[in-house]
């Protein structure tokens, strides 16, 4: 058994990504912030459960629905938000918005607006930490739409007989925008591609935060010893459609409410409350620390300024 | 992993029997590999990814040797998979290595767009002062060898209209090297063009690793009444168009611009202002080509020097097409470049 502080970090980033992402949507609503964003309210055991199985000096890559990535790796969300609205106080001074963010210091190789892009980063990522004699390892993050990318056949093959230190972790969301799972792909189970590579295809519940940081640290510890990638397949749904122009016309309702039955958070805090490592009132302290967080993150973001406009014509090259 | 054997190879052991047979005069191609193998001595994150570069040595034979001196684990031959390995040579890039990739031919490059233009070309400006992508892009290009339509094509313009690549393209085996030494150590993105045909041109060569900076011309060949600005092999037709007019007593300059990205706009506007006459040669195409740009540097800054138009001289608007004869008519020459200038020389003329 985990420690009671580990468990209850991974209630807090998950509430965490909750509801910066139900705050972003009321924030775009009312048209305070331009652009464009992908949420992933929904999946945030994925986010939270790999990022707990990986050490601080391990990499990861993420995609365009990257907040919850971002934040579960250790990214503040004031400064993500910050990034968000446009402002210089963002974690690449605004140049990068919803979808192109990045942290080095912390592992955080970025987001990444190209379908499937981050794959060959963080393969890329995994082959120097090889050559460097580093034990560290990359994990890239990515849905069930990059899977159909040739980035991915590429990259998983290179990477494979290669043996290099990287874990392909495919948020299965079932739709990749508006194209649903069981029309793009013709097999039932993502995870089944990884033979085509020679290499161990995992299915694991994506709204199971402990069964996602389980599956990670196996193939994390593979990957340290020399055993190469790993595909793990992590089942989940989003709550919001692709992005905040989505009306959601390829998808039920009952489909959606069915699968916030399966609310990885509610699920996480029954788990909690039933084994007695947690009460409701530490359960509901932890949800109003991270609510107060995101709106400090929100005020924090408004009160920024913009940057200098002479930020945008320079830095082409290093 | 890394499965290479270590074969021997002959061609690497004449390589350096030959050289030393003719002091330093070496073939351009084996300037670029003597730069390659000085800098991978010198820095151990340099690390070579492409397709049958290790034991093959490169469809031209250009990296012949490396395996056996450096080892599988920097000289690594890939699958067909353009895309993604010049995107993992992106992400080693960002992790600390500096990679050198082999496109076997340049048109092959169209496979790997994305990792350039989204990846490469963003990563510095984006994600600021953390994200650096040091690594060369080497292109062997052009035509000339009737190869055809997906062998022959030489696609600089394309990168040149990418803010965040560099584009060099060297014209003789001391700039091959000292280019690409140069190319290497820089710490942004760089495609490096390779005119095929230049490969077995000989030229003096320094035995030493030196470099010449980016973004700096050359004037290839002096002179007064007209200037003759191109890059790559073309700077050689420039030459011989350029004794060509010498024999009727014209004396023409030529510029080597060496890299396109940045551009020398300089040096052009220097030897335009004091010609008065300009016609720029490049292999590409002539529609929204390279030569369009550098034309319009040559009418944006010197304009009221200029005492006729500026003309251009490039290849056809077609597909590169095949047969020997088919494919000089669409290519630029000594004689197109010849024939322009003096339509230059006698404009306002009846």
């Amino acid at each position: 058994m985990l420690p009671k502080g580990e468990l209850l970090s991974y209630l807090r980033k998950m509430w965490l990504i909750r509801f910066f992402e139900t705050s972003l949507d009321e924030l775009f609503g009312k048209g305070l912030i331009k652009g464009t964003s992908h949420f992933c309210a929904g999946q945030e055991a994925v986010a939270v459960g790999a990022c707990a199985a990986l050490r601080p000096d391990d990499a990861i890559t993420s995609n365009h629905r990257g907040h919850g990535h971002f934040i579960a790796k250790g990214g503040e969300p004031k400064r993500i938000m910050a990034e968000i609205f446009g402002k210089s106080t963002g974690y690449v001074g605004g140049r990068g918005g919803s979808q192109h963010m990045a942290c080095f210091e912390i592992g955080f190789i970025g987001s990444n607006g190209i379908t499937g892009g981050g794959i060959p980063v963080a393969t890329g990522v995994a082959l120097a930490f090889k050559l460097r004699g580093l034990k560290r390892v990359a994990l890239c993050f990515f849905g069930d739409g990059a899977v159909n990318t040739g980035y991915f056949h590429e990259s998983l093959n290179m990477a494979a007989i290669w043996k290099l230190p990287v874990i392909y972790l495919c948020e299965n969301n079932f739709y990749a925008m508006s194209t649903p799972f069981d029309y793009a792909f013709p097999i039932e189970d993502i995870a089944i591609r990884a033979s085509a590579y020679g290499i161990e295809g995992v299915i694991v519940d994506g709204n199971d935060v402990l069964a996602v940081r389980e599956a990670v640290l196996k193939a994390a510890e593979k990957a340290r010893e020399g055993g190469g990638p790993t595909l793990i397949e992590a089942k989940t749904y989003r709550y919001y459609g692709h992005s905040k122009s989505d009306y959601r016309e390829y998808r039920t309702r009952d489909e959606e409410i069915d699968w916030q039955q399966r609310d990885p958070i509610m699920r996480f805090e029954q788990y909690l409350l039933r084994n007695g490592i947690a009460t409701e009132n530490e359960i509901d302290e932890i949800r109003r620390s991270a609510r107060k967080e995101i709106d400090e993150a929100i005020a924090f973001a408004q009160e920024s300024p913009e940057p200098d406009e002479q930020f945008a014509t320079c830095g082409v090259f290093a | 992993m890394w499965s290479q054997t270590n074969a021997k190879t002959e061609q690497g052991k004449d390589f350096v029997d030959e050289t030393e047979a003719h002091g330093r005069e070496l073939y351009f191609s084996w300037a670029i590999r003597e730069a390659i193998e000085q800098e991978m001595e010198r820095d151990p994150r340099v690390i070579l990814i492409g397709e049958d570069i290790a034991v093959y040595g490169g469809a031209f034979r250009v990296t012949k040797g490396l395996l056996e001196k450096f080892g599988p684990h920097r000289v690594i031959d890939t699958p067909i998979s353009e895309n993604s390995f010049v995107g993992i040579a992106v992400g080693a890039a960002l992790a600390g290595l500096r990679p050198i990739v082999e496109i076997m031919f340049m048109d092959f490059i169209t496979l790997a767009m994305d990792a350039i233009v989204n990846h490469a070309a963003n990563f510095h400006y984006v994600y600021g002062e953390q994200a650096k992508v040091p690594m060369v892009i080497r292109c062997p290009a052009g035509g000339g060898r009737a190869y055809g339509a997906t062998h022959s094509k030489t696609l600089e313009a394309w990168f040149m209209h990418t803010p965040g690549v560099k584009v060099v393209v060297p014209a003789t085996p001391y700039d091959a090297k000292g280019l690409l030494i140069s190319s290497i150590r820089d710490d942004n993105p760089v495609i490096f063009i390779e005119c095929k045909l230049l490969y077995s041109l000989r030229g003096n060569v320094p035995a030493e690793p030196y470099t010449i900076e980016l973004g700096k011309a050359r004037i290839a060949r002096e002179g007064d009444d007209i200037t003759l600005i191109s890059y790559g092999r073309m700077v050689h037709e420039c030459e011989k168009a350029a004794e060509m007019l010498l024999e009727e007593g014209i004396s023409a300059e030529v510029v080597d611009l060496r890299s396109l990205s940045p551009m020398d706009k300089e040096t052009i506007a220097n030897s335009v202002t004091k010609t008065g006459r300009a016609v720029v040669v490049a292999e590409d195409n002539k529609f929204a080509g390279a030569s369009a740009e550098i034309m319009c540097q040559v009418v944006e800054n010197c304009f009221e020097y200029l005492d006729a138009p500026v003309l251009r001289v490039a290849a056809e608007d077609v597909p590169i097409p095949c047969a020997p004869n088919l494919e000089r008519a669409i290519l630029p020459n000594a004689f197109k470049i010849y024939n322009a200038a003096k339509a230059l020389l006698n404009w306002g003329r009846k």
